[in-house]
């Protein structure tokens, strides 16, 4: 589904990325986990087309897209959230959904102004699944408030929502639980593990609860430094000695 | 389109049919003509500014051209009016083409900056190698339809109106659809707008265009119905006359644009009583208005009328 290959990052002179290479099975529940600083949220960008990478290349369902535009990424079926969410906050929560379906309508300036039969219908057709799409957030008696006078937790679930909108192969979630409570995080947890068995998604996650991620993901790649550290099972990466340095520190030996 | 835009329109449609006809007053027509013209161009920039959150300063510049181009057109090169009033829109939405390439770089201030820019080379060019320089030129031919040429200012004032309600309609369903919804994401954030696979460079160029043929329509119409124009109806104060209109009626819809439209329209007339001060009052009431009516006259008004009705259903 996703194979990031040798990517390198340069911000002046700190190496976000070094040489980072990992893969995404297709249909799988994937993490991406490291200390804070470690270049998760730079690799997010940089797959979704937000950043271009000083190295390395990236290819999406066997094309390469290194160099392309977030917008034509995401119209190949690869969609995100944000961790500082991005929502259309002066629209309602039903057409935050509705923007996501743009790429999959086709109604242009002219026939929406004339509005023509095919409008009537697209417009007819997306509101049911947007609608329904509001439905499986449990969001749809909010429909018409606006999407920025939700609490945090709604408002990460419609990025969800808004992001499924557009029908994606491949999900990138950054950091949602960030900010939600113990119960809102796991009905999160058991949301995204629906998404990735019942609607097929594959699904990268950044993510920093731990308890969350390890319950959840079926494989992890960790960073740290903006370097691959270890990658593997979730049974695997919490025995690993690297892994538990990295965010427990080096056993202090002198004592 | 909503039921309260339906029943605002036809209220709207069915003033139109009647006004021009229960007065003989020619100053009256000639009023109505003139709000309706600069309602066009102002509902054109609510789409821009309102909804898409691009700045414009140069309007102007658009109903200019439209203005020239549609005059130049019909009287030089004996085109229909008609025909050049569509020449002189394709005309504009080239120019806004080309406006809107560098613009897509910038926003804020800088955009209304490069907008100004515009507006002002529109104006020099006008006044350098306009028919008759900075003094205008006149004998325009009057708007005509079948052939008939249109004499009657009540004609006119029907034909303008009628446009006017006409991009009124297409607006309404244009934003309330997938292209207006991508308008009002591309205001909210543009990086998401990005991550929803939107074409956010394409969306900038369309809206321009769309507000530039607007400002252009309006510019012919004026050209024709005064037969005589000159550069100094075209400048920066003009495209700053448009600003005030749609910010004082409100900029997030586009009865805003036509209510502040005509407003502006009409209040330096009844400011004459004031004589020499008028200015000044003039003045005085769009910095009232701005400091204590921020959101602008019809938002203030239909979320007055909405919680009213609410707290009736309550």
């Amino acid at each position: 589904m996703l194979d990031v290959r040798n990517i390198t990052k340069v911000f002046g002179g700190v190496r976000a990325l070094d040489d980072v290479s990992f893969s995404v099975a297709d249909k799988s529940l994937s993490a991406l986990i490291g200390p804070n600083g470690a270049g998760k949220t730079t690799m997010m960008n940089i797959i979704s087309g937000m950043l271009f990478p000083d190295q390395g290349s990236i290819s999406f369902k066997g094309a390469v897209i290194t160099g392309l535009s977030s917008a034509s990424i995401a119209r190949m079926g690869l969609s995100r959230t944000f961790q500082h969410i991005e929502l259309f906050g002066e629209m309602t929560v039903l057409e935050n959904i509705l923007v996501g379906r743009y790429i999959k309508s086709r109604s242009g300036f002219l026939a929406a102004g004339l509005r023509l039969p095919f409008v009537r219908s697209e417009e007819k057709e997306n509101c049911a699944k947007s609608l329904e799409i509001l439905a499986s957030i449990g969001l749809e008696g909010k429909k018409d408030e606006l999407a920025s006078n939700l609490p945090l937790g709604e408002q990460r679930m419609l990025e969800i929502g808004r992001a499924l909108a557009t029908e994606p192969s491949l999900l990138l979630l950054d950091e949602p639980a960030a900010g939600l409570n113990i119960r809102e995080t796991r009905d999160l947890g058991k949301m995204i593990v629906r998404l990735n068995t019942e609607r097929e998604i594959t699904i990268l996650l950044v993510e920093h609860d731990m308890d969350l991620v390890m319950r959840i993901s079926t494989a992890i790649t960790v960073l740290n430094f903006g370097q691959k550290i270890a990658s593997g099972k979730p049974a695997d990466i919490q025995r690993n000695r690297d892994v538990i340095t990295a965010y427990l520190g080096e056993e202090d030996t002198a004592c | 389109m909503t039921k309260g835009h339906s029943i605002a329109l036809l209220i709207l449609a069915a003033m139109v049919c009647t006004l021009p006809n229960m007065t003989d007053d020619s100053y009256f027509i000639t009023l109505m003509i003139f709000s309706g013209i600069n309602a066009i161009v102002a509902i054109g920039l609510c789409i821009l500014m309102g909804s898409a959150g691009q700045v414009s300063l140069g309007q102007a510049g658009f109903y200019g051209i439209g203005a020239y181009a549609s005059s130049v057109l019909s009287q030089s090169f004996g085109l229909p009016v008609a025909a050049s009033m569509i020449c002189a829109a394709v005309i504009s939405a080239g120019a806004a083409v080309i406006l809107a390439v560098p613009a897509l770089r910038l926003k804020g201030h800088y955009l209304a900056v490069a907008t100004l820019g515009f507006g002002e080379i529109i104006h020099i060019i006008l006044n350098e190698f306009g028919p008759g320089g900075p003094s205008g030129f006149g004998d325009i031919p009057a708007l005509s339809a079948g052939g008939f040429a249109m004499t009657d200012p009540a004609h006119v004032a029907w034909v303008v109106w009628g446009i006017l309600l006409l991009l009124m309609v297409f607006s309404l369903n244009m934003l309330n659809a997938r292209p207006g919804r991508a308008l009002r994401a591309l205001h909210g954030s543009e990086t998401a707008c990005n991550a929803m696979g939107l074409n956010v460079v394409s969306l900038k160029i369309k809206v321009f265009v769309l507000s530039a043929v607007y400002a252009s329509i309006a510019g012919s119409l004026y050209a024709h119905y005064v037969s005589f124009i000159s550069p100094s109806s075209f400048s920066l104060f003009h495209s700053v006359l448009l600003l005030m209109m749609v910010v004082l009626g409100g900029i997030t819809t586009v009865w805003g644009g036509l209510v502040g439209a005509v407003i502006i329209t009409l209040l330096p007339e009844t400011l004459k009583a004031f004589q020499e001060l008028d200015v000044l009052v003039y003045g005085l009431i769009l910095t009232l208005s701005l400091l204590f009516l921020r959101r602008g006259i019809v938002p203030i008004v239909t979320g007055k009328i909405h919680s009213l009705l609410e707290r009736r259903n309550a």
